[in-house]
């Protein structure tokens, strides 16, 4: 146990290293490629705030004057690198408020959305997926591949839309948006759990196959264990690596599905968020939100290398 | 609305319990796409003011006549240089703090100091004299009540503000009160008991801002919001085929306008802006990308501008026989291309126009087609709205296409003034400038006289009619899905309000 105490230690370690890491560096590229995009910040903002029917060229200088967007571009850096070595995101540009106040409601549903889709993907895909591997090339392999395919092709959008039209309005099982209830988070977890699993029930099928294929395995029954207990004790035990390993992967693939299905389920979550300061210059909000979020993929990638090292004793002494 | 740990605590509460019988309806939950997101009033105003959390001290009904609102009346001096507005006794706001004079003067100074229309009239001074609001102004501005019916001048209670003057929270006097709200998506709403007017009949009521058409649509055939505003073309006419809900469309001041840059060599004569005028397809593009036929618009002011629309005038047509014709005789001769040449230069422009009413980029790939029959190279750029104002500014815009909103304030001479008045307007017109027009907006301002008002209304309009520095293409509908069974809606065609407070189930 002392080993897996201290390589735990060890891995903490590299990744708070890596944390501060990624924290100037999303900072002062997420700067830069605000800097970077074409058209005045000051009307873009004024946009943001004011809404078309308001927003005049009047309306761009006073907001130029008051966020200081006159001053030179490294300046507003520093002093947005000072406010956060202070743990202060700033304030939104275009509303007005704290960024962390925005954040700290948005990352909890995004969270929420991102839990529901990461559990719905494994009740799909460990089940198929363990299926199709002990029996490869069988029809449930075979079926579970097309509807797979077919799965990851369609974008999150038109599958959220068909699953509401079917689901919501058909069937009035679910409400189709908003975020009033438990029944809300459905829709959404499983537009986005189904195109993660349509990927992940090829994984947990391969390395099942592999698993099945292995001498160890053929080891463990010759010595008298029964097919079960090499499938639990074996089997599933060696498989999981890969699979972990892939779902920490595909937490890129969920934080780009968010970003539309918030949208389409009109869920208050952080990639919504994102894209709209994106568009309304909100600079301190663009900052905060991708330092949020690379933080979190950190923080992600921590947990699964823990679970690595929790299911695999060789990660341990290395 | 639940905190994420509160929906894991509510679906152990949801799988328990279910309802025994149903009581009877007292919510209303209402769709559209404005998110919310911040507390300030010239930011978020016009999404609150909908919702009847706020009041402003002159309120006006569906046909935009004033009535009283946090002001039981108001008068102008005889020279028309101070207003006074006596404000209504006994008005608290939601956290019981009373409504005063101090609270509406430093709310309306605020507002003044904002981007928003009380920036634009003639202020020179906010006061409070013997208990009343007093404007004092530099010219005569028969507008301002009507300007103080706008949402940037709605009147926050003073604790709505933070120690820096800052607004942190959504206290106001309006007949529905702030429960919960999770910027940008959504607020939830009860009655206010104390309200000083009539109540309610409703008790509670949930705001969804819902970004994309195709979810409001759903929304709305599903029964989970019971009203839902602005819809696109194909949700509209799908909601119609619906039993439960009635569809509606309500013709508002807005109008899809094309603005031109009067000044650039190509259009600084009226005749140029005339062929293109007469080479909008305007009955295509209203019957097949807004699909409402009888929305083209053969003159700027929309029907729904009452004083300022005159059956009077020659409506704009479509004729591209005619608009080469005009072209020709300005010296433009099509080349081997196609494209019309003048002295070496190519008759090539860029139209700027944005994607967040997603009918524009339509219409535009449609002017593209039809202009370019015409010899007419267009290039379309759907980008931030901002690129209007800020092309605007530095002189390097050719056309525009954009929605203006006549209808801002009850008076629509405000917006009129600043897109036609001396110099032009961001939103207006741009390297056209008319003595004339200038002179009758102003009298049109300062006067209260009716008839004078008219005369001269009548004279901006033929003007603008003849000119042509803003052309106009199609009015808007407002577009609303309605469950069957809630009564008493009425659909503000100045959109000042959903209407809540009148609202009540049938069954």
């Amino acid at each position: 146990m002392r080993s897996f105490a201290r390589s735990f230690l060890a891995a903490l370690a590299t990744r708070g290293l890596q944390a501060v890491i990624v924290a100037v560096i999303v900072g002062v590229v997420s700067f830069a490629m605000m800097q970077a995009l074409p058209g005045d910040a000051a009307y873009r903002i004024a946009a943001g705030r004011y809404g078309y029917d308001m927003m005049d060229a009047a309306a761009a200088e006073a907001v130029r004057v008051e966020l200081g967007l006159d001053r030179p571009a490294l300046v507003q850096l520093w002093s947005w690198l000072t406010t956060l070595a202070q743990f202060d995101l700033g304030i939104s540009a275009v509303y007005g408020t704290p960024v962390a106040d925005e954040i700290a409601t948005q990352l909890g549903y995004t969270m929420l959305l991102a839990a529901g889709a990461v559990v719905t993907s494994l009740l799909i895909a460990l089940p198929l997926g363990i299926a199709s591997g002990l029996n490869p090339g069988g029809a449930l392999d075979r079926a579970t591949l097309g509807v797979s395919i077919f799965l990851r092709a369609i974008p999150a959008f038109a599958l959220g839309v068909v699953l509401v039209l079917v689901f919501a309005v058909q069937l009035k099982l679910f409400p189709v948006a908003g975020f009033k209830s438990f029944a809300n988070l459905v829709l959404p977890s499983l537009t986005l759990g189904l195109g993660l699993a349509s990927v992940s029930n090829r994984v947990v099928r391969d390395a099942v196959a592999d698993a099945m294929n292995a001498d160890w395995r053929l080891f463990a029954r010759t010595k008298g264990l029964s097919a079960r207990m090499t499938l639990w004790r074996h089997v599933l035990r060696n498989a999981a690596l890969p699979v972990v390993t892939y779902v920490g992967v595909q937490l890129a693939y969920l934080i780009e599905g968010v970003v539309i299905v918030e949208t389409v389920f009109a869920w208050p979550g952080i990639g919504h968020a994102l894209v709209h300061a994106i568009f309304g210059r909100d600079i301190a909000m663009v900052q905060g939100t991708a330092l949020v979020l690379g933080l979190t993929y950190v923080a992600l990638n921590l947990i699964v290398d823990l679970a690595c090292r929790g299911i695999d004793p060789r990660e341990r002494s290395a | 609305m639940m905190k994420p740990l509160g929906m894991a605590i509510g679906l152990a509460i949801a799988l328990s319990t279910a309802p025994v019988v149903a009581a009877p309806k007292t919510d209303v939950t209402i769709a559209s796409p404005w998110e919310v997101a911040s507390f300030d009033p010239a930011v978020a105003g016009f999404a609150i003011q909908k919702l009847q959390i706020m009041e402003n001290l002159v309120d006006a009904d569906a046909s935009g006549v004033l009535r009283p609102g946090l002001a039981t009346d108001w008068s102008a001096s005889e020279d028309g240089l101070t207003w006074a507005f006596t404000l209504r006794e006994g008005v608290t706001f939601h956290d019981g703090s009373p409504f005063d004079v101090d609270a509406a003067v430093s709310a309306l100074t605020r507002a003044w100091g904002q981007p928003g229309v009380l920036k634009k009239a003639p202020i020179t001074g906010i006061s409070d004299m013997d208990g009343k609001v007093v404007f004092t102004l530099e010219t005569p501005f028969t507008a301002l009540p009507a300007f103080l019916a706008h949402a940037s001048t709605i009147i926050p209670a003073p604790t709505a503000f933070d120690a820096e003057g800052k607004p942190v929270a959504l206290i106001r006097t309006g007949p529905f009160k702030v429960t919960e709200f999770v910027p940008p998506q959504s607020i939830s709403m009860a009655r206010n008991d104390g309200y000083w007017g009539a109540l309610p009949k409703i008790e509670t009521a949930s705001y969804l801002a819902a970004g994309r058409a195709e979810t409001r649509a759903l929304l709305a055939e599903s029964g989970d919001a019971d009203i839902v505003f602005t819809l696109d073309p194909s949700g509209y006419s799908h909601l119609q085929h619906v039993d439960a809900i009635e569809t509606k469309a309500v013709p508002i001041p807005r109008v899809v306008a094309l603005k031109v840059n009067a000044g650039h060599a190509f259009f600084n004569d009226a005749r140029a802006r005339q062929a293109l005028s007469l080479s909008i397809p305007r009955d295509g593009i209203a019957k097949a990308i807004t699909r409402f036929p009888e929305a083209a618009a053969d003159q700027l002011f929309p029907p729904a501008l009452g004083g300022w629309h005159s059956k009077d005038l020659a409506p704009l047509e479509t004729d591209l026989a005619k608009a080469a014709a005009l072209l020709a005789e300005l010296g433009w001769t099509k080349g081997d291309d196609g494209i019309l040449t003048r002295d070496g230069d190519r008759f090539s422009i860029l139209l700027r126009t944005f994607p967040d009413r997603p009918e524009l980029p339509l219409i535009a790939t449609a002017l593209q087609d039809t202009w370019r029959e015409l010899g007419i190279e267009l290039e379309v750029s759907v980008a931030s709205y901002s690129e209007i104002p800020a092309g605007h500014q530095d002189g390097s815009l050719h056309v525009a296409l954009y929605a203006r909103n006549y209808g801002l304030t009850p008076d629509p001479v405000g917006s009129v003034m600043q897109d036609f008045g001396t110099g032009g307007g961001d939103w207006g017109a741009m390297g056209w400038d008319n003595a004339a027009v200038a002179k009758a907006i102003d009298v049109i301002a300062s006067t209260a006289d009716q008839s004078i008002r008219g005369e001269n209304i009548a004279k901006v309009a033929s003007i603008l009619h003849r000119e042509l520095p803003v052309i106009p293409v199609v009015w808007y509908q407002h577009t609303v899905s309605i469950d069957k069974k809630l009564g008493g809606v009425v659909i503000d065609p100045l959109q000042r309000s959903y209407g809540l407070s009148e609202m009540y189930w049938t069954e």
